[in-house]
């Protein structure tokens, strides 16, 4: 596509913005079109098709469909969950808990991931070409909404013949989704894992979200989000949200435990504002690798999304009338030193579930890796998600994997 | 009233009996099938299964982390909370049966938690260590030392256990807050019910456990 062309005087780029472009419009993962029979009906209003979800799968799908699982990404993250991203170069991003001999073993599961509508990694979203004007949708792109990515997943998972999920599993912006899926489709889920999220996006996080828009925004490239047009991207004010956010991921304890005050490559204080300390240094690197894989106008949108978020407020107030009568086994987990998802907002679901009647685990880990724990190596997560869906199986009919 | 002398345990069957411990399946005797039942402080779960595999709908509360995973590992739908604390957040008439296991003497506030209990569940079941044993009156009395048994192992300065008291006070603690005794057992030191029909005062000197079938009363 022409709309995107390099522009070598960004310092941060790294990446050239051709190969981005291409995975938003051709991705390298699956792929799922929708026609203009079958429009996606956005919370907006507006019908949007055609449209297209990219999607990656592991594992097979078992005789009687029984073994599906869906994960929903957060905010940030794509449908490569267990597989090398095809932009960065990196690891999936969840292989701590999906892959041989971990909680979601592809020898047991048939798992699948899509990219959210409004993404950038290949589903139909803000960076993608909007075939009206043949031009990149940009802030043309309807608003979307959580129930509005669980509605595109559901045509995904009707598009793969699937009736019933056996889990669908997601933290952060993923729990969102997941909590949504069994709000919206009771009888679709069996079993839903929900790790550090909410049921609603609390006012502090709203703000921090807002701050980040507002980065994005101030940054002159964004252009009132047509700088696709002009083959550039506000690098840098995308890259000023993601410090902001990353803060948010983390725990004072973690960040003071990786990088104490330690200086970053030097003994002294240049007595400049150059990143003199680890810290800082450590944001820059992750402020400018975000931006070589994701696209400002989708992050404006996905924050709104998130904002947007009420499971209570879509039911007159009563976040146990959402549940009402639920089958759905629920697990839901919580870190100790996760501020932007306390574990006050897992109690609350939790309290929820239990006021409706639901099946319902709940545990708090306890770790000192923030918000973020949720994609690390945290062994006590990977010992409750284990054993929940181990017993849900079980309960499924599930056959256990060779070799345990 | 006077405590209950004979206990049915008939109605498990032998690998039932063998597999669990009598006070859960003296407890197990006293719910009903097809009720909803709210354990509180389930430890390790295993009175939550004993109960879902009659046929019992069980969630279950627990404090430790370790003892949820066991839980959640054997398909059992616990949360991880505090007795003190979270028994405010569950709605009236939640479950048939709230039960309270060895843990109403590792409270703060035993009263309302035990008021809690009676809003929460139409009934409720109480189990806990009988403070009034004679052997802890003996160690009190002749040893002079906080009283230590294989069932009570702590020492004072590390126990959980801050509100200790005796048969004959849970039952004018239950007076007190007006809740009606439907059964009352008292066991021996293997969990076993003690099967003779005795005073008050016998049960508070030999029992080491009271195991109370609570409802509530005719002021609430």
């Amino acid at each position: 596509m022409t709309g995107l062309t390099p522009k070598p005087t960004s310092a941060l780029r790294t990446v050239a913005p051709e190969e981005r472009s291409h995975e938003v419009d051709h991705p390298s993962s699956l792929v799922a079109q929708f026609d203009a029979t079958r429009p996606l009906k956005l919370d907006c209003g507006i019908d949007l098709a055609p449209f297209q979800i990219a999607y990656q799968t592991y594992g097979e799908l078992n005789a009687d469909k029984s073994n599906a699982v869906l994960i929903c990404h957060a905010l940030t993250g794509d449908q490569h969950v267990a597989n090398r991203h095809p932009v960065t170069g990196k690891p999936g991003w969840w292989e701590t808990l999906v892959g041989p001999g971990r909680p979601l073993d592809p020898a047991r599961y048939f798992i699948i991931c899509s990219n959210v509508i409004g993404g950038c990694m290949g589903s139909t979203g803000p960076a993608s070409l909007n075939p009206a004007t043949g031009k990149v949708w940009g802030l043309d792109f309807p608003i979307i909404t959580i129930p509005d990515m669980v509605r595109a997943q559901a045509m995904l998972i009707d598009h793969l013949g699937i009736d019933t999920l056996f889990a669908v599993v997601g933290g952060s912006m993923g729990g969102m989704q997941a909590l949504q899926w069994t709000v919206a489709y009771p009888q679709r889920v069996f079993a839903n894992l929900a790790i550090a999220c909410a049921t609603r996006h609390s006012a502090q996080n709203i703000a921090f979200h807002e701050l980040g828009r507002q980065a994005v925004m101030a940054d002159p490239e964004w252009d009132h989000g047509r700088y696709a047009d002009k083959g550039t991207h506000p690098h840098r004010g995308l890259a000023v949200a993601r410090m902001a956010a990353h803060i948010t991921y983390l725990s004072d304890a973690a960040l003071h435990r990786k990088f104490g005050r330690r200086m970053q490559d030097r003994d002294l204080p240049t007595f400049s504002f150059d990143a003199d300390f680890q810290v800082e240094s450590y944001l820059r690197y992750q402020g400018s690798s975000f931006v070589e894989r994701f696209d400002a106008n989708s992050y404006l949108y996905l924050t709104r999304a998130m904002d947007y978020f009420d499971i209570a407020a879509d039911h007159d107030g009563a976040l146990a009338a959402a549940f009402r009568g639920i089958k759905t086994r629920f697990c839901v987990v919580s870190f100790t030193s996760d501020w932007l998802f306390p574990t006050s907002e897992s109690r609350a679901l939790v309290h929820a579930l239990n006021a409706s009647s639901a099946r319902v685990s709940f545990a708090e880990i306890e770790t000192d890796k923030g918000h973020d724990a949720f994609l690390l190596d945290v062994p006590e997560f990977f010992d409750i998600a284990s054993a929940f869906l181990d017993s849900a199986g079980k309960a499924r009919g599930l056959k256990a994997p060779k070799g345990s | 009233m006077s405590l209950q002398g004979v206990l049915p345990l008939n109605g498990f069957s032998g690998g039932e009996r063998l597999a669990y411990r009598p006070d859960h399946l003296l407890v197990a005797s006293m719910v009903e099938r097809g009720s909803k039942v709210l354990d509180i402080g389930c430890g390790d779960g295993d009175l939550l299964q004993l109960l879902e595999s009659r046929g019992i709908d069980g969630r279950g509360i627990e404090l430790s982390r370790e003892g949820v995973n066991h839980c959640v590992a054997k398909g059992l739908a616990v949360v991880q909370g505090d007795a003190d604390t979270d028994l405010v957040d569950y709605p009236d008439d939640a479950f048939d049966y709230v039960i309270l296991s060895q843990t109403l003497q590792a409270t703060r506030r035993p009263k309302a938690v035990l008021e809690n209990l009676l809003r929460i569940g139409r009934r409720a079941i109480v189990t806990f260590p009988n403070f009034g044993f004679w052997r802890l009156r003996l160690q009190l009395l002749v040893g002079g030392h906080m009283p230590r048994t294989d069932n009570l192992p702590f020492t004072w300065y590390d126990t959980p256990n801050i509100h200790f008291c005796t048969i004959k006070d849970f039952v004018q603690l239950c007076d007190e807050i007006g809740v009606k005794m439907e059964r009352a057992v008292a066991l021996d030191s293997y969990g076993r019910p003690l099967r003779v029909a005795m005073p008050w005062w016998f049960w508070n000197m030999f029992g080491e456990q009271g195991v109370f079938l609570l409802t509530r009363g005719e002021r609430r």
